[in-house]
């Protein structure tokens, strides 16, 4: 059995206009020791989802319409506050794209790693303390029992992200869900937070989903992905083999938005490619069409007349769209 | 260490501010017309102008007006704040009587509206539009809108007239005497309808800043960080969100700690709380120019340290107050 699995997933949002799906019948899995990275454009749910795994939904706004989130077999969707709050930073985790404003800015690093320590294995004050000093030592950040004295603000972009995955880390969770970890940080300290994540992860095992829109994380992380468009599933498999030889348009029109620096440098700097138009507004999400079709080369009648269904192909690739086979 | 010297730097700028106010008040009290001479011949049913001369010769009123200031502020720097004809009592006696009671007015209005106001906009900001919010916000407009004066007279009718368990006026019982602590007693209950008339403007004040506050930081990323780790509501709220949202709080209410206390004036007139405010209220009617002054410096000087001490309580609540680098 998976250690996550989520089943027809329906996600609505209260809008002025009504209720829109911002995720739309949403089902994947994830194995344990697995990292499956989400990408897509901004607003196509991939927070969202990653919202819901966590019980964190904006409250009055967003809720579960249907489906199931099945954790170690547990039916999230039905878990009571109190549940979730146990789950919640000891079982799943969360690091944030924001290092900057997700730390408390009036408690020390020490004191907020410390605190889930007490909240969830009921770990004395000093114990936790010493226990939170090992942890920023084991994101390496240096001088650990000094640092863990210090506030967020007296802290740079880098070792901020990394206290936040020092307190993600802190339970040794079985699933971190890492939501745009690296895109608020330099270039330089990317890299080393994704080999840190990585290396964590070969020590404790912990599955990753990591939220991006960088294709180069995740080809550089993950085993499989999962492109979401609008709210909806467009491609799911592995990633290497989607890289290769994607099924959706979509997907495609992503890969081949990753520029090459040696081609960009050795011809006259060619023209960027980009997926032309923009993804539908949230009042658009819930009709029976393909919500890709405005932009698709592929287009045909077929595609505006009924939503595409999912077309499996070897390896696990799963794709939805009416021409997968053609592409 | 840091904070220390940041004291002892902001304490060497409330010395140059206060010689800034005596100067600018003494100045302020020199231009209006009318002294001490006119008061004491209208009191005696008038007077010839040689015994108005005589009486400005003794009070140092015939001198150039930069003798009399150079005077007073040299007295001044000597803890003596000039004699009051009126009460015919040295100035720094009179004030240093009533100042406690003062203080004691001002600081407990000022602590309970903030306990209140904070705790009131926290409850209220948690579910913005349920049946406690509206009744928080009724009750701030209410407290805002309500002359100070007009709020102590309704309580005081309500309170002390028809159900009477708070006494009337004043700050003590003369028929109590016993041990401390049953003076004590009998001074707090004395402070109840002041304090609470004196608290509710800026309870109002306080209580919608926090909402506000509060709002904004329970949107924020570091509060669904803290949902995220797990914590339970209670901590969520009241630790990580409360000591960010109860900085501006803390610093409206220094700016505040002026308007403190010339509302205490009103209220003290109106529950004969034996302070500074009746004091003040008297000496202008009575043209004690001294004493007028006198006070005036008081109350510069309780705003100057109510500022300090506010300073000194966001330094504990933030850290990033202060430059720790």
């Amino acid at each position: 059995m998976a250690l996550l699995e989520v089943e027809n997933l329906r996600i609505e949002l209260s809008t002025r206009d009504g209720t829109a799906p911002v995720i739309d019948d949403l089902s994947f899995h994830l194995d344990a020791g697995e990292t499956l990275s989400f990408v897509g454009e901004s607003g196509c749910g991939k927070s969202m989802t990653a919202l819901a795994l966590m019980g964190l939904l904006p409250e009055r706004i967003g809720r579960i319409a249907s489906g199931a989130i099945r954790f170690d077999g547990e039916d999230l969707t039905k878990a009571s506050p109190a549940r979730l709050r146990e789950i919640r930073g000891n079982d799943i985790s969360m690091i944030f794209q924001e290092p900057m404003t997700s730390l408390n800015p009036v408690f020390t690093i020490g004191e907020q790693i410390a605190e889930v320590l007490r909240a969830h294995q009921g770990l004395s004050r000093q114990a936790a303390w010493d226990h939170a000093v090992e942890l920023i030592d084991a994101v390496r950040i240096p001088n650990p029992k000094g640092r863990a004295g210090d506030y967020p603000f007296q802290m740079s972009g880098g070792q901020r992200q990394r206290a936040m995955i020092a307190m993600a880390l802190a339970c040794k969770p079985k699933i971190l869900i890492a939501d745009e970890p690296t895109t608020a940080l330099d270039v330089t300290v990317q890299a080393q937070i994704f080999d840190l994540l990585r290396d964590l992860r070969a020590q404790t095992g912990t599955s990753i989903i990591l939220i991006t829109h960088d294709m180069g994380a995740v080809a550089e992380m993950a085993e499989r992905m999962i492109v979401m468009y609008a709210g909806r599933k467009a491609e799911l498999g592995p990633v290497a083999q989607i890289i290769n030889h994607a099924r959706h348009p979509y997907t495609q029109g992503l890969i081949s938005c990753v520029p090459h620096l040696h081609d960009v440098l050795t011809e006259d700097r060619p023209e960027l490619f980009e997926v032309p138009g923009i993804v539908p507004s949230l009042r658009d999400f819930g009709r029976d069409e393909c919500l890709f079709a405005s932009r698709c080369a592929h287009v045909t009648d077929q595609c505006r007349s009924a939503r595409p269904p999912e077309k499996s192909f070897e390896g696990g690739q799963i794709a939805d769209c009416w021409h997968a086979e053609a592409m | 260490m840091n904070v220390l010297r940041t004291f002892l730097v902001r304490a060497g700028y409330a010395v140059v501010l206060l010689t800034a106010v005596l100067v600018l008040n003494f100045s302020l009290m020199h231009l209006a017309p009318g002294d001490v001479a006119d008061t004491i011949s209208q009191s005696m049913g008038g007077a010839d102008q040689e015994l108005l001369d005589q009486i400005r010769a003794d009070y140092g009123l015939d001198q150039p007006f930069l003798v009399q200031l150079g005077r007073y502020v040299g007295g001044v720097l000597q803890a003596d704040l000039g004699f009051s004809f009126f009460y015919n009592e040295p100035v720094t006696k009179l004030i240093l009587e009533r100042l406690p009671a003062t203080l004691l007015l001002v600081f407990s209005a000022q602590i309970l509206a903030l306990i209140v106001g904070v705790v009131l906009g926290v409850i209220s900001a948690q579910k913005p539009n349920g049946i406690a919010s509206y009744l928080v916000t009724f009750t701030a407009l209410f407290g805002y809108s309500a002359p100070v004066f007009w709020t102590g007279i309704l309580l005081l009718i309500a309170f002390s007239l028809q159900i009477p368990i708070f006494p009337v006026a004043g700050m003590r019982d003369v028929t109590v005497d016993g041990n401390f602590w049953v003076e004590a007693a009998d001074i707090a209950r004395h402070l109840v309808l002041p304090m609470i008339t004196l608290a509710s403007v800026f309870l109002a004040l306080y209580s919608r800043l926090a909402r506000a506050s509060m709002m904004e930081v329970l949107g924020s990323d570091y509060v669904r960080t803290a949902k995220a780790k797990g914590l339970s509501p209670r901590e969520v709220v009241y630790k990580h969100a409360l000591k960010n949202a109860v900085s501006p709080v803390i610093t409206l209410a220094g700016l505040q700690f002026s308007a403190v206390i010339s509302g205490a004036v009103l209220v003290e007139a109106v529950f004969s709380w034996p302070g500074l405010g009746t004091l003040a209220f008297q000496s202008i009617i009575a043209r004690d120019t001294p004493t007028i002054l006198g006070i005036l410096f008081f109350s510069a000087l309780v705003v100057i340290v109510g500022n300090l001490l506010t300073d000194l309580a966001l330094r504990l609540v933030d850290p990033r107050v202060g430059g720790r680098k």
